[in-house]
């Protein structure tokens, strides 16, 4: 009886207890799913694993359509959402254009084609080209970096007109060059480019953890400028290219701001300035593969 | 003519293989080529060795031939032979060797001005001296060498913490 009257007890306080825990639970559940929808949103979700199971090398066990179907395909199309500058852009572009034409008598305008139709049509048409893959353009190559290259490295320039000279490295642009700098005051080197493959990286660095440079140095800021518009007047067309390279003020003050930093570095190593002011040279029985950079 | 020959215990440098570098101890000759060697303080185990890669020091330590590697190695450290080896001249050469083909772009650059810096002083008193000499016929001022010594003590310190 006692037993029972437990036995009867409990259930009643289980019950109780359950539904304490099952009121308590909604709230609680409702936090936990607020907190997993705010968790879920900045994680992303968990990938299935793959739901084609492999039978060989290369063969899976559903088809493509099985696969659709499997996946649930039917119920996830997402489209991006069209953004009030797209909708604006659905403009249609201009096909004619009303050009001024002089001479008397003539009317005064012409309505022109801005998009004429081809001149010639070659007799053969040009073959399809097979589809290649892996062949991409030179903006989205990948942009190898030697380890042995780091912010703050001296690298020891090879080629061009300051072979033999050392430098500070600064970063790597978006096409892979480096970005380095003398600085200009110690050894006549300005903010350039330089290759890294045509660099030696020396082991001796400097500390340029806080060093900040501006963000508009970027390759376009120094590629060279090539001006193209030669009239056809034979005598002229070497005139009006650049021979001369003049020296823009933004360059000076780019300079500056970027110098002024690190030479603050430089001077706290001793001897540094004056290694980086020497030039590097080999001589009688020195040997590159032997020497420790 | 030959002032060290092979005998139980004379400690041999290794020149090459693949225990290059380090000390032993020959404990027996097994014949005319060949070794019983034992580096228990340099890391060579017990082993035969050709007598062409060993070249002989001139530290003998005493035990009998044959002798386990506990007695090979209370005799070695009796002697002191790791201090000893790295007092020697030999040792030193080797080491700088070594430091020097490590140097880097930036200590060789160190290294070439404190040269440059010792040379010039040294330059500079042998001219005072010649011109002394010229100048007071045959009166050679012995007190001026010394000033010149020390001059170039400091800037040797000066190399050698660099290096």
């Amino acid at each position: 009886m006692a037993g029972e009257k437990a036995a009867g007890e409990k259930k009643p306080g289980e019950k109780a207890a359950g539904k304490k825990k099952t009121g308590e639970k909604k709230p609680a559940e409702q936090k936990a799913s607020q907190k997993e929808g705010g968790e879920k949103k900045k994680k992303i979700k968990k990938h299935h694993a793959s739901r084609n199971p492999v039978l060989a090398r290369g063969i899976g066990r559903y088809s493509r359509s099985a696969m659709y179907a499997r996946k649930a395909l039917y119920k996830r199309k997402y489209t991006a959402p069209e953004t009030k500058i797209e909708k604006k852009k659905k403009e249609k572009p201009r096909a004619t254009i009303t050009k001024p034409v002089g001479g008397d008598k003539n009317g005064g305008s012409r309505v022109v084609k801005i998009r004429k139709m081809p001149r010639y049509y070659p007799t053969e048409d040009v073959p399809r080209k097979l589809l290649s893959h892996g062949k991409k353009p030179f903006c989205q190559h990948k942009r190898r970096l030697r380890a042995s290259i780091t912010p703050g490295t001296v690298l020891i320039l090879l080629t061009g007109r300051h072979r033999g000279k050392r430098v500070v490295f600064l970063k790597q642009l978006g096409t892979g060059l480096l970005l380095v700098t003398g600085p200009l005051v110690i050894n006549r080197v300005p903010l350039r480019r330089a290759h890294q493959k045509f660099v030696i990286a020396t082991s001796t660095k400097v500390d340029i953890s806080g060093v900040k440079i501006p963000k508009h140095l970027t390759d376009a800021y120094f590629k060279k400028k090539r001006l193209r518009k030669p009239k056809h007047q034979e005598g002229e067309i070497f005139d009006t290219e650049k021979e001369k390279y003049e020296i823009t003020e933004q360059r000076k003050t780019d300079q500056k701001a970027v110098d002024s930093q690190i030479l603050a570095r430089i001077k706290k190593v001793p001897q540094l300035r004056g290694y980086l002011r020497s030039t590097f040279c080999l001589s009688n029985g020195v040997y590159p593969h032997k020497l420790v950079f | 003519v030959f002032k060290r020959f092979v005998e139980i215990g004379r400690v041999a440098f290794i020149s090459f293989g693949p225990h290059a570098g380090k000390l032993v101890a020959i404990v027996d000759v097994i014949d005319q080529n060949r070794a019983l060697v034992d580096g228990p303080c340099s890391g060579v185990r017990r082993q035969a060795m050709p007598f062409k890669c060993m070249q002989l020091t001139d530290f003998v330590l005493k035990f009998p031939h044959s002798a386990r590697q506990k007695c090979v190695r209370l005799a070695w450290e009796k002697e002191n032979i790791n201090e000893k080896w790295a007092a020697t001249r030999w040792a030193k050469k080797i080491e700088a060797r070594e430091k020097k083909a490590k140097m880097t772009d930036f200590d060789r650059y160190k290294v070439m001005k404190a040269k440059k810096m010792r040379n010039r002083i040294i330059k500079h008193e042998m001219k005072k001296l010649q011109k002394m000499s010229s100048k007071k016929g045959k009166k050679p001022e012995k007190p001026e060498k010394s000033e010149k010594a020390q001059k170039s003590e400091k800037v040797q310190k000066a190399q050698k913490a660099q290096k």
